[in-house]
């Protein structure tokens, strides 16, 4: 538990609670509300300072929409979000506005998240002129330092975006972040659109500023070997519910959902001889729009029985600071949701 | 080098190899010169451009002095594009002409952009009510065709120049107003907008720093276009009488006025009808032009 040591004395910094947002469906001809889509459903958890929290699952699951909510670019449907004290939903928009001083967010996309019209430096700034009157000679200097930390150079602030690739466009996306010396950054899915040799260095440059500056990361991946590397400790979302939730070492060695286990096995491993089994999940994420009743998992769930359908599982704790949703962890048996695959049937899993 | 710690060095490195960065209007430039027919284009308006500035300078006769003994007469030496009916030097006539047509284009163009813009920024950007609201205003300007809402525009305020250029400028506005709101939308939905949200600009500071910028090329290859149409609207009105008063050399003025000589004396309509022709062309050719060259995609 050396990570969880490193910080789970600190205090703590985003706490959020019960966090609801649906998205309204409209049709017909008056845009009548038809139904909801229920992209993150009452969701819980907290991040230390000075932690990276991971957050995991499939494209869908709602994890991108608590990072927009975290920062209240979105308005959440129910809920709080408690940042260093406040609770960011009942702020006024003058005190939100000097709390995005301390919190920013890196995309996914390097393409879409630069101006095409405005130079790197231009975009860098931007910020320091919005919340500060810093006269042009300190943002330059303020610029110059930062493209130098991301491993770019100062001469560089005076190209437009399109002079770059990929990965110098995230970089220039977290020199943009960190301009206002935030306290917290979420990191959405940083670096899934970009080459594995750059995905490594673009980590290096967070995980080093994360030490200069004392940062706080919410990382959003779908990647489990990037965050195995990357985070501190690790939330797992399946269709708009938190499944599961442990420290890092904790959750790879001990995986208690089904669903945390069938991700785990599906991270490749660098040797050709290794064999091991696979657990392939049967068919596609549900609709958020009508989510299966009880557990959200036991559609797919390859140890589902009977009362997974009926009832919602509770996520609470089995361990030190390991939460799980799972009936199996309620039944008692120690070991019991753990996916032996020669015990299921053949349709539901394949070894490899 | 060294290998440890610094692992995105290299990257630094292929940077060099990069072009030094070229200006937008160079760039532009350059590509329009790329196909002869906006190069035509180009040189028709530079060259209308200049003739509407230098036509005193460069007419060889004055536009107003009428010679009653030589009325209608064909081009010859003196007269190079003919006489009109009171005997004024066609070819001086046209050259002053020029200078009207391009006000018409100017201001009319600017009318459109100064009210058509700021209402698809509004639109596109806040949705909803605004955007519900003024695109079905907009949607009634359109459902009539443009020269009759002009007229209706110059019947209302009484037949001039000016009211002209007011007339065919408030027609106009719905097309940049949709335009512009299309862009918006397109623009709006891009993460640098999220990301300056989340750095705290005010939905001013979105707009003006970030979204209109963006919707710029299609508005620029629209207003050249724009021209065109407002010089053929301004001349149409003319010919109908609704526009410049009568002695006033507008090229639509100097149609409508040939019009009863267009048989025994076909030079006082063709050169006009020439004029407006060429000059709506070069429009058209160098907007087409613009087109291309702004559209980054086919950015070489």
């Amino acid at each position: 538990m050396k990570t969880h040591g490193r910080v789970s004395n600190k205090r703590v910094l985003v706490e959020v609670n019960n966090l609801k947002k649906y998205f309204p469906v409209r049709s017909g001809l008056f845009q009548r509300i038809s139904g909801w889509v229920k992209a993150v459903d009452n969701v819980s958890f907290h991040i230390r300072e000075g932690e990276t929290f991971g957050l995991v699952g499939e494209s869908g699951c709602g994890k991108t929409t608590i990072g927009r909510t975290l920062l209240n670019l979105i308005p959440a449907t129910e809920g709080e979000v408690i940042f260093d004290g406040r609770s960011i939903f009942q702020l006024s928009s003058s005190e939100m506005k000097k709390l995005r001083h301390d919190i920013q967010i890196i995309f996914q996309d390097p393409y879409s998240s630069l101006n095409p019209r405005m130079t790197v430096g231009q975009s860098i700034s931007e910020g320091l002129r919005i919340h500060t009157n810093k006269s042009r000679q300190e943002q330059h200097e303020i610029v110059s330092d930062l493209l130098r930390r991301v491993g770019l150079r100062p001469e560089h602030a005076t190209r437009y975006p399109h002079e770059f690739s990929g990965g110098q466009r995230q970089r220039i996306g977290i020199a943009r972040a960190l301009a206002l010396r935030p306290k917290f950054i979420v990191c959405d899915e940083p670096v899934s659109a970009l080459d594995v040799s750059i995905q490594a260095q673009v980590l290096a440059i967070l995980r080093e500023l994360q030490k200069d500056f004392n940062l706080t990361y919410l990382f959003i991946a779908h990647n489990l070997s990037v965050v195995e590397h990357f985070c501190d400790r690790i939330g797992v979302m399946y269709l708009g519910k938190m499944v599961e939730l442990a420290d890092r070492e904790e959750l790879f060695r001990n995986p208690l959902h089904p669903y945390t286990q069938a991700l785990m096995s599906a991270i490749p491993i660098p040797d050709p001889r290794m064999k091991r089994q696979r657990v392939i999940l049967q068919g596609d994420v549900p609709s958020p729009l009508n989510p299966p009743q009880g557990c959200r998992f036991h559609t797919r769930c390859p140890l589902a029985f009977a009362k997974c359908g009926e009832e919602e599982p509770p996520f609470k704790a089995y361990g030190d600071e390991h939460y799980a949703a799972c009936w199996l962890l309620e039944t008692g048996e120690p070991g019991a949701s753990k996916l032996r695959p020669a015990e299921l049937p053949a349709e539901n899993v394949s070894v490899l | 080098m060294s290998m440890s710690g610094n692992t995105f060095e290299p990257i630094v490195e292929l940077m060099e190899e990069t072009a030094p960065p070229t200006s937008g209007v160079v760039m532009v430039l350059k590509r329009l010169m790329r196909s002869p027919g906006s190069m035509m284009g180009l040189i028709i308006v530079l060259a209308f451009l200049f003739i509407s500035v230098a036509a005193d300078y460069i007419a060889p006769h004055d536009y107003d002095a009428a010679n009653f003994e030589m009325r209608r007469a064909a081009p010859s030496a003196e007269y190079w594009l003919g006489t009109d009916e009171l005997g004024r030097d066609l070819f001086s006539r046209l050259l002053q002409g020029a200078r009207y047509s391009l006000l018409v284009g100017v201001i009319s163009v600017g009318i459109g952009l100064s009210v058509g813009i700021p209402l698809g920024l509004i639109s596109g950007y806040f949705g909803g009510v605004a955007d519900m609201v003024i695109m079905r205003l907009m949607d009634i300007m359109l459902a009539f065709p443009s020269i009759l809402l002009a007229i209706l525009f110059v019947a209302i305020l009484g037949p001039s120049l000016e009211n002209a250029m007011i007339a065919i400028g408030v027609v106009s506005i719905p097309i940049y107003a949709r335009l512009v709101r299309s862009s918006t939308l397109t623009v709006k939905e891009e993460l640098f907008i999220e990301a300056s949200r989340a750095m705290g600009a005010n939905h001013f500071q979105i707009i003006f720093v970030h979204i209109f910028p963006n919707t710029l090329a299609p508005i620029v290859v629209q207003s050249t276009l724009q021209i065109a149409v407002a010089i053929q609207a301004a001349a149409a009105l003319g010919f109908l009488g609704l526009g410049a008063p009568p002695d006033v050399p507008e090229w639509g003025n100097m149609l409508q006025k040939g019009r009863t000589y267009i048989i025994s004396a076909p030079h006082i309509v063709v050169f006009p009808g020439l004029a407006i022709m060429l000059v709506v062309l070069g429009f058209n050719l160098l907007g087409d032009g613009l087109r291309d060259a702004l559209d980054p995609r086919i950015a070489r």
